[in-house]
């Protein structure tokens, strides 16, 4: 079996710093797994601008920022990149199963980072009761269907959530000509960042809803409506204060979760509630040599603070490296 | 225009498992479905449990077809390839009085056959069940109970029933029906004859029987909420954990389910809307509550998905018989659980009594009773996976990362009758896990779009009305 120093799995802005960090430090030996046909994760379809204004001190998409990394790792021809890689098993001691058009590859890394980002919580993890018809889209699917495919999903928007996936969102479908109805949060404050309010929602005059929630979807084959209710502080319905509105389609924007169902299944200890590792500092887990970085350990706000933290992750993996007595 | 033999209404687990029993026959069949797949009405929305036959009344028409059905269940698993998994119930007693109540159980359930019964005490729940609640007393041990997923028994029956020659024709609804010389079915896509005619239009089966005039029979959907958990928790039971029965319902379960998520429902609430799925605060605090009672580990933040069913319940039996008032008329209605169970011996049924009202059933000379059984990647071992692989990279492909669904499974699907979103769920559960398509919708609907030609924004959830995007922004 093929044994590498440092294994990393998932190319976006977390793993590609971690690569570049742990050369930087001294490990000459690095395989980056990435499932998708290219490297950058989720910032490929954030094209608007708002990126990398700490980290590279200008204002860059989402897709510029990565290039700049990817540029980086390309010109390292110790840092394999190997796209389409799609990791599927992952044990104690490190041993990885990998998914390749036209093969299964099994690798040991004698350290590991991983860096699979989070995906978005759905209308189920919420428990909206009501019908399930079409037109019900997490905020990042609906990102990507109009961003990388050119697809409207809808035309009347109501955005349940006001993370700033929602946030944007609700700026993109107005801009496209689609009318956004309302953002509903359940909390008093944005989940977002102030900046997006105030770009994407304020400016466009469209309607933010506070301590209220959907409390249904209306809709047999397609969404009709959603009902919509004011709640007390412990996130009750008040009753009497409900409301319609007619619309087609509905977005999710009520979290994120880490996506570690990898590093459960290989024992390390995970944070029931948030989906994180438990960790008492930043990037460790609870399996010696196997790190966690970017939106896998925690979700962040910017990815200009992922790049940093993961860089610091590269550093913990050639300092482990050189522990156990092999790097470089 | 082609006169069938005998027409089909309705293509959910009774109609297919029909179609499958006559194709064995020299005859001209056809199956008539309003949805645009089959398997669309409630034969999808069910707790897939293959039941032994307890719980019913002595001496019902569902009891005695639901020991049959469980026994035949297996052999046609075997010919078609879907899993079937025996994996036992216990019905648990929290209390001295339900301790009392399961030896009647126990005796009602003999008394329709049912075979291998056992009362079993707390000692051996807490070894065999050791997520079950502490509180339990004993239990009633039924160790033929089994566990499938149900479309795709439905899809799996419909096409061995088609390689025998059954013709199949969906967004085909049946609006009026005639009989003259032969029954007349006017349909969405124009009239159909037959000889015989068989209504197992489910929910909607009184409607299609007040067509010929037969309307003694009402069909009051009885609506169940269920809750799938996340397939993390595949192992929180070993068998199915049922309360004790009411008298309209089972009660609230902890379900297995073939594909390893466990499931919690369903409820149990007559209504009037024959298209009312929704789901309600009220079913889920109700389920949770239930079913935490029984294995007080289930969390809330366990759901990763919900639906609702209806139970096409007409009284408190199935309604099964030849009219002899429209000679050559069979109703199959009145459905309610435990027909996914009973169906196969349904199927029976229905061919005896086609038999006894005149119509001739002759062997083929060649039946062809097996199929070959689907790939699915996940639930492979990996040197199988591995082997698949390299005789076909399509298998490494990874299109949904949740399930672990393969761009070779999608475009099988979709070669064996897959036209939808939905239907591609089904079939492949491709949508079904944890991120609920959030990765994987824009590339299905690609794969889709590009093997059947239909342009990306007329790809559908379910058919007509369910598009998933409104405007392809490339046609501007
Ligand atoms: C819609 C959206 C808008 C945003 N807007 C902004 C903004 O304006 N400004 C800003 O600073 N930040 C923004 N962010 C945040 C920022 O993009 C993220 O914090 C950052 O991308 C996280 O980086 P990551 O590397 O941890 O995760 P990701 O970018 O998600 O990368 C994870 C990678 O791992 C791969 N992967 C996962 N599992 C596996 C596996 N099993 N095998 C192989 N590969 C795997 C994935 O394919 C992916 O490429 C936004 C985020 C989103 C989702
Ligand atoms: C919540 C729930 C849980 C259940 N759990 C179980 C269980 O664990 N075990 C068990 O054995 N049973 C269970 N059942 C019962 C089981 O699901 C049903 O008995 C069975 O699916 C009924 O099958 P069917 O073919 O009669 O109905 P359907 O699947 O509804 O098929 C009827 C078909 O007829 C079509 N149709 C209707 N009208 C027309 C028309 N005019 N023209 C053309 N086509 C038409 C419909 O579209 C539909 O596809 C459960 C039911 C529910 C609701």
């Amino acid at each position: 079996m093929i044994e590498r120093e440092l294994v990393i799995v998932g190319a976006g802005p977390g793993g590609m710093a971690a690569a570049i960090s742990a050369y930087e430090n001294g490990v000459r030996d690095i395989l980056l797994l990435e499932r998708d046909q290219y490297p950058g994760g989720i910032l490929n379809q954030c094209i608007h601008t708002g990126f990398g204004l700490d980290y590279f001190k200008e204002i860059l998409t989402g897709p510029e920022y990565a290039e700049r990394f990817i540029k980086k790792i390309k010109a390292i021809p110790e840092i394999e990149l190997s796209l389409r890689s799609f990791v599927t098993l992952l044990t104690g001691d490190k041993l990885l199963t990998y998914f390749k058009p036209g093969r299964i590859e099994t690798v040991k890394a004698r350290c590991l980072i991983m860096a699979t980002g989070c995906r978005e919580k759905t209308r189920e993890m919420v428990h909206i009761g009501g019908t399930r018809p079409s037109g019900i889209f997490s905020a990042g699917l609906a990102q990507k269907l109009i961003n990388i495919d050119g697809l409207l999903p809808g035309e009347e928007i109501v955005i349940v959530g006001s993370g700033d996936i929602g946030l944007i969102m609700a700026r993109r479908f107005t801009l496209e000509g689609a009318k956004v109805k309302a953002v509903i949060e359940i909390q008093d404050k944005t989940r977002g960042l102030l900046r997006n309010v105030v770009q994407c929602v304020t400016d466009f005059d469209i309607p933010l809803y506070f301590n209220h929630k959907i409390v249904k979807i209306f809709g047999k084959d397609r969404v009709t409506g959603v009902s919509v209710a004011r709640v007390d502080s412990d996130m009750r319905e008040v009753t009497g204060t409900g409301f319609k509105i007619d619309c087609d389609t509905v977005l999710l924007s009520v979290g994120l979760i880490p996506e570690n169902e990898l590093i459960e299944m290989a024992g390390v200890r995970i944070d029931k509630k948030t989906n994180c590792p438990v960790s008492d500092e930043t990037n460790k887990t609870s399996v010696p040599g196997l790190f966690v970085c970017g939106n896998a350990f925690m979700v962040y706000d910017l990815a200009d603070s992922v790049s940093k933290d993961s860089e610091a992750a590269g550093r913990l993996a050639a300092e482990y490296l050189k522990k156990i007595g092999r790097a470089g | 225009m082609k006169i069938y033999d005998i027409i089909i209404i309705g293509a959910g687990v009774v109609g297919a498992s029909i179609s499958r029993e006559l194709s064995r026959y020299k005859l001209d069949i056809a199956l008539l479905e309003k949805e645009i797949e089959l398997a669309f009405g409630v034969s999808k929305s069910n707790s897939g449990i293959i039941h032994p036959g307890t719980q019913n009344p002595p001496g019902s028409l569902k009891g005695k077809l639901c020991v049959q059905g469980n026994i035949l269940t297996r052999q046609i698993s075997r010919e078609l390839g879907v899993d079937f998994k025996e994996v036992g119930e216990l019905i648990v007693a929290f209390t001295e009085e339900e301790k009392l109540r399961l030896r009647e159980l126990k005796k009602e359930a003999e008394s329709l056959g049912v075979p291998r019964l056992e009362i079993v005490d707390s000692a051996w729940l807490g070894k065999n069940e050791p997520n079950l609640s502490k509180e339990a007393l004993a239990a009633l041990y039924a160790p033929t109970a089994g566990i499938i997923s149900p479309y795709r028994l439905v899809y799996d029956l419909s096409e061995n029933a088609a390689r025998n020659g059954a013709e199949f024709f969906t967004e085909t609804e049946a609006t009026a029906i005639e009989k003259k010389e032969y029954f007349e079915i006017s349909t969405s896509k124009g009239v159909f004859r037959s000889r015989f005619l068989i209504n197992a239009a489910g929910l909607f089966a009184d409607d299609i029987s007040r067509m010929l005039g037969i309307d003694d029979f009402k069909i009051t959907p009885r609506k169940g909420q269920e809750f799938l958990l996340d397939k993390k928790k595949e192992h929180l039971t070993n068998r199915l954990i049922f309360p004790l029965p009411t008298k309209t319902s089972k009660g609230v379960l902890v379900i297995k389910t073939a594909d390893g998520n466990p499931m919690i429902g369903p409820t149990a609430e007559d209504i009037e809307d024959k298209d009312d799925l929704s789901t309600t605060d009220e079913g889920l605090k109700n389920v949770l509550t239930r079913a935490r009672k029984m294995i007080p580990l289930i969390d809330g933040s366990d759901i990763i998905a919900y639906f609702a069913g209806l139970r096409p319940a007409s009284g408190n039996d199935f309604i099964i018989r030849h009219e002899d008032k429209t000679p050559g008329f069979i109703n199959v209605a009145g459905i309610q659980s435990p027909g996914l169970t009973a169906a196969p011996a349904i199927a029976l049924m229905v061919c005896d009594l086609l038999k006894k009202s005149g119509l001739t059933l002759k062997k083929k000379l060649i039946f062809r009773s097996h199929r070959k059984k689907t790939i699915h990647l996940f639930t492979e071992p990996l040197k199988k996976a591995k082997a698949l692989i390299k005789k076909d990279p399509g298998y490494g492909d990874i299109v949904c990362r949740c399930e672990q669904v393969s761009a070779k499974e999608i475009t099988d699907a979709i070669d064996r009758g897959a036209k939808t979103m939905d239907g591609l769920k089904f079939r492949t559960r491709a949508q079904a896990g944890r991120c609920h398509g959030s990765f994987c919708t824009a590339r299905l609907m690609k794969i889709l779009s590009e093997k059947t030609g239909v342009p990306l924004k007329d790809i559908t959830k379910r058919g007509k009305g369910s598009r998933i995007v409104l405007k392809d922004r490339r046609d501007d």
